[in-house]
């Protein structure tokens, strides 16, 4: 099975025992079908049982195994081997997070802006069973189908150096889930999550590098739902001036 | 006692740890170019306005060898930055559809590239017609 060896370097970091992270190396057998993640898996099995790492579905779908491989965000089980050989593999947790051990980060803070965000839909007129199902053209579904595809595996905040200077910016995954509900037919509360968009923390912090959109596992292109967004809330803010006085939102 | 100590890792150069940082920055550096060019145009014209003395003066300067190196340095400089900008520009705008289709980003960008191109002929053809 595996004939070739690979050099894994990982960041360590135990909060209890080291003053900062160290990367540790392991030498691991490979067979060309082997992804990092399973080679992170067999550094645990075999060699160092207190490496920690999230992990689930080993199939490009949970979007847990996010972290850096050599120095670009990836997921770990959509990353190959065969791929880096013969050059050392270098992981470390996902860049602009705190670590909280080894490879697992605190991604509290993205949670907190997940929830603020409402990613729900909120129906401008809320139907009853009586009146069926809401329906959509696939015209209506195009317009924000691909930014359902998020997975939240954070590499995107990797990505983003405004979120690493400035963590209260919402970021681009967040971004890109709300505009995926304000896209939709569906949904009503645009007006409510303007608020957040055209906010202090909202999505003026973007500079358009992009990167976000270029390691985004699903091609979400949170980018441009971001940068989408700018135009909206200036669309806004000017249109006020326009509205006769006394008319309300 | 808490075992949690979370560690925040500095953000120190940043730029220069990834490829495509080194030419976001770049990109965004040459944009000063874009401002120092605007202002030696923004000089022509309060030099046009103070009269023929002053633009002759302008006009003369133009010619100074380090004025024609400052001109390559900035052409350079300027479709560098063209060429940056208008690959990201189909990441900045909403979906354009043609025909129920939407446009591909290549073909935005391939646009906009056009656009300058088509624009520059012309203001060289211009300049070139009244000059002689």
């Amino acid at each position: 099975m595996a004939d070739k060896t690979i050099t894994v370097e990982v960041l360590r970091y135990r909060p209890e025992q080291d003053p900062a992270p160290e990367f540790q190396r392991y030498q691991v057998p490979f067979s060309d079908d082997m992804s990092v993640l399973q080679a992170l898996l067999y550094i645990k099995d075999e060699l160092d049982e207190t490496l920690s790492f999230r992990w689930s579905c080993r199939m490009a779908i949970c979007g847990s195994c996010g972290m850096m491989i050599n120095g670009d965000p990836k997921l770990s089980c959509k990353t190959f081997l065969r791929d880096i050989h013969p050059a050392t593999v270098r992981v470390e947790a996902l860049n602009h997070f705190p670590i909280e051990r080894d490879l697992v980060v605190v991604m509290d803070d993205f949670i907190d802006k997940l929830e603020r965000i409402q990613p729900y839909i909120i129906p401008a007129e809320p139907r009853s069973l009586d009146q069926g199902a809401y329906l959509q053209t696939p015209a209506q579904l195009d317009k924000y189908e691909q930014f359902s595809s998020c997975i939240n595996c954070l590499l995107c905040y990797a990505a983003c150096p405004q979120y690493g200077l400035n963590p209260t910016f919402i970021g681009p995954g967040a971004l890109a889930l709300l505009h995926r509900y304000n896209a939709d037919s569906r949904d009503g509360a645009s007006a409510q999550r303007m608020e957040l968009v055209a906010a202090e923390e909202g999505v003026f912090n973007c500079t358009a590098v992009g990167y976000c959109s270029e390691v985004c596992p699903k091609h979400v292109d949170p980018a441009n739902a971001v940068n989408q967004n700018k135009t909206t809330a200036a669309a806004d803010y000017f249109a006020r001036f326009l509205k006769p006085k006394g008319s309300g939102k | 006692m808490n075992k949690r100590r979370p560690y925040v890792r500095p953000m120190t150069g940043w730029w220069r740890k990834n490829p495509f940082f080194i030419e976001y920055m770049i990109h965004e550096g040459t944009a000063l170019f874009v401002a120092a060019y605007a202002l030696v145009l923004l000089a022509g014209l309060v030099c046009l306005a103070q009269g023929e003395a002053a633009w002759n003066g302008w006009l003369g300067a133009l010619r100074h060898p380090l004025a024609i190196l400052f001109h390559l340095v900035t052409l350079a400089m300027l479709s560098y930055h063209s060429w940056t900008w208008f690959k990201i520009m189909p990441k900045t705008m909403p979906p354009v559809v043609l025909g129920g289709r939407r446009l591909p980003a290549a073909a935005i960008t391939g646009g906009g590239l056009a656009a300058v191109a088509l624009a520059s002929i012309a203001a060289l053809g211009l300049v070139w017609g009244m000059t002689r």
